[in-house]
């Protein structure tokens, strides 16, 4: 079978040279550096920034964060995708298109959208101010800029596969009785697993790092409202090296993991299929 | 084609499981209009509220031109680098087996999970003036960090993974059959290429080109920490922004915005269009 040989063939060194060159010197070679430094610290001076009260406050928020974004994201964004991929609406393709904004958008661009928004000087700010509810500089903020940069991941990813889910099942299950809810929890949802969990991982992993539009809203106050990345910031402009190394190899080991977990829902979706 | 195969809910259900689905539909739309749509609608009314003469002024401002110039630059750069870079990868990618494919292949989704605060921080550890690569650069006298050269390649890492993730599956869906027609006729690899691999995943490369470009416009995090930030030099047009809100110039920062919401929505469309031109040729 001359395919399945020629698939097989090797990559000519030229080729091979340039593109891991390039990921060597791009990639490997900055997070090499990173952890090389996080070692040169040594154990306790990694520890003692690790669990400065402000780093550990900022760690312990982003990832309570990012935990309910990616909550959040999966029952939504689940629902966006099937009522994409399965009802017919007026408007139903520029909404569609619309989905992928978040991603196009720059993140200080987003920032400024909530200020206007939802900002002290903006009649929604002003409204939900005089009922005690401070948006902009707080929490809420710091929760809408997330859940807007994070939208498009769960939909985009479970989107397509609704689109590949044959109905006959769901009517098999349909006419022998079961409800709505179970024919969704039973049918439908296991079928949907791989990629609600892929998204959510990448919901979850964009909600870790995200800085540009959170910087913005959340007036990143130690001990109230600074995430990590904001730490790891405000750590490099007061040139303490040990405090944003520590954080930074912490937010580094995450990202590590959430690309291994990825793989694997990504491995089990297309052996499902 | 989906739309085809699925019956949709419309047609098939009538009565209170009808009145379900416009309500599931109408909860869906509201919640992506408040979250994503009514944000854009309040940038453009709080930029739009002073007429044209804050976009005036913001044209004429030399830090303003100087900070749209270089996002153009880096912007630009990485197109160039990670289309070439890239279209590379997804060769290697698609069409070869070597030992530590998978490990190549993982590496290219780190700029996505990596919070861009860390890759430029990382970029300064190795090119700051006592990195590992960086005091070889100082003792050059070439400035990286702090510098236009440190702005590209944070804007580089940032949208390296775009082209690749693009390119692959369609290099994967037009098979080899073609590329190995045309080099039993005699073409070379370069020919082969340029005349039957390029044009079949031109559309899919425009797509990432498009993604890669809406991404390195939009860059802060990772440019912010490595570029130092300094206004007229080494100020891209994002930190400009941030720059104009922490000075309580609101009226500089939300027309700055517009203008960069507005490109990054121009590129939209054509990924768009490129999505439509890829399903209409394949």
């Amino acid at each position: 079978m001359p395919l399945g040989t020629r698939s097989k063939r090797r990559p000519p060194l030229p080729l091979l040279g340039v593109g891991v060159g390039y990921v060597a010197i791009l990639v490997v070679l900055p997070i090499l550096v990173l952890v090389a430094d996080g070692l040169k610290l040594g154990l306790t001076a990694f520890f003692k920034a690790l669990t400065a009260p402000e780093a550990l406050y900022a760690l312990r928020l982003t990832l309570v964060l990012a935990v309910f974004i990616a909550a959040v994201d999966a029952v939504t964004g689940t629902v966006t995708a099937y009522v994409l991929a399965r009802y017919r609406f007026p408007g139903k393709s520029l909404v569609n298109a619309m989905v992928d904004l978040p991603v196009a958008i720059p993140t200080v661009v987003t920032g400024l959208m909530l200020v206007a928004l939802y900002g002290p000087a903006s009649l929604a700010g002003q409204f939900l101010g005089r009922h005690g509810l401070q948006v902009i500089f707080a929490k809420p903020g710091i929760i809408l800029a997330l859940l807007y940069v994070t939208f498009p991941f769960v939909v985009r990813s479970v989107q397509p596969v609704v689109q590949e889910l044959s109905r006959d099942q769901e009517e098999a299950a349909e006419t022998l009785g079961a409800s709505r809810w179970v024919t969704f929890k039973r049918v439908i949802l296991p079928a949907l697993r791989p990629a609600l969990l892929a998204g959510t991982t990448l919901s979850f992993s964009r909600a870790l790092g995200e800085f540009g539009s959170v910087v913005i809203v959340a007036g990143n106050i130690p001990m109230k409202t600074q995430v990590a990345p904001v730490y790891i910031y405000g750590e490099i402009e007061s040139y303490d090296p040990a405090g944003a190394i520590s954080v930074s190899v912490v937010l580094l080991l995450a990202s590590l993991l959430a690309i291994f977990a990825l793989r694997r829902f990504k491995r089990s979706g297309s052996s499902d299929a | 084609m989906p739309e085809a195969s699925v019956p949709s809910y419309g047609a098939w259900h009538f009565g209170p499981d009808r009145w379900r689905h416009r309500t599931v539909t109408a909860a869906t739309l509201a919640w992506f209009a408040v979250l994503t749509l009514v944000p854009v609608g309040a940038l453009a009314k709080a930029a739009l509220m002073g007429g044209w003469a804050p976009f005036r002024a913001l044209a004429a401002s030399p830090d303003a031109r100087h900070a749209f110039i270089l996002t153009i630059l880096a912007t630009a750069a990485s197109v160039l680098l990670n289309g070439v870079f890239g279209l590379v990868l997804a060769v290697l990618l698609a069409r070869y087996e070597f030992p530590g494919k998978a490990i190549l292949d993982a590496l290219l989704d780190m700029p996505f999970a990596i919070s861009p605060v860390v890759a430029g921080f990382m970029l300064l550890l190795l090119l700051g003036p006592k990195g590992l690569l960086g005091h070889f650069f100082e003792a050059a006298g070439v400035h990286v960090v702090f510098a236009i050269p440190g702005i590209i390649l944070a804007t580089l890492f940032v949208s390296l993974p775009f082209v690749v993730r693009e390119v692959v599956p369609v290099l994967k869906e037009v098979g080899l059959e073609q590329e190995e027609a045309a080099q039993t006729l005699g073409a070379g690899p370069w020919t082969t290429f340029r005349r039957v691999t390029f044009p079949a995943i031109r559309w899919g490369l425009a797509y990432g080109v498009s993604l890669t470009a809406a991404r390195a416009l939009g860059e802060f995090g990772a440019v912010l920490v490595v570029s130092g930030n300094i206004i007229g030099r080494t100020q891209t047009t994002t930190l400009f922004i941030n720059q104009e809100f922490a000075d309580f110039h609101f009226e500089g920062a939300y027309c700055a915005a517009l203008v960069l919401a507005l490109a990054s929505m121009l590129l939209l469309l054509g990924m768009e269009a490129a999505k439509r031109f890829a399903k209409g040729t394949s």
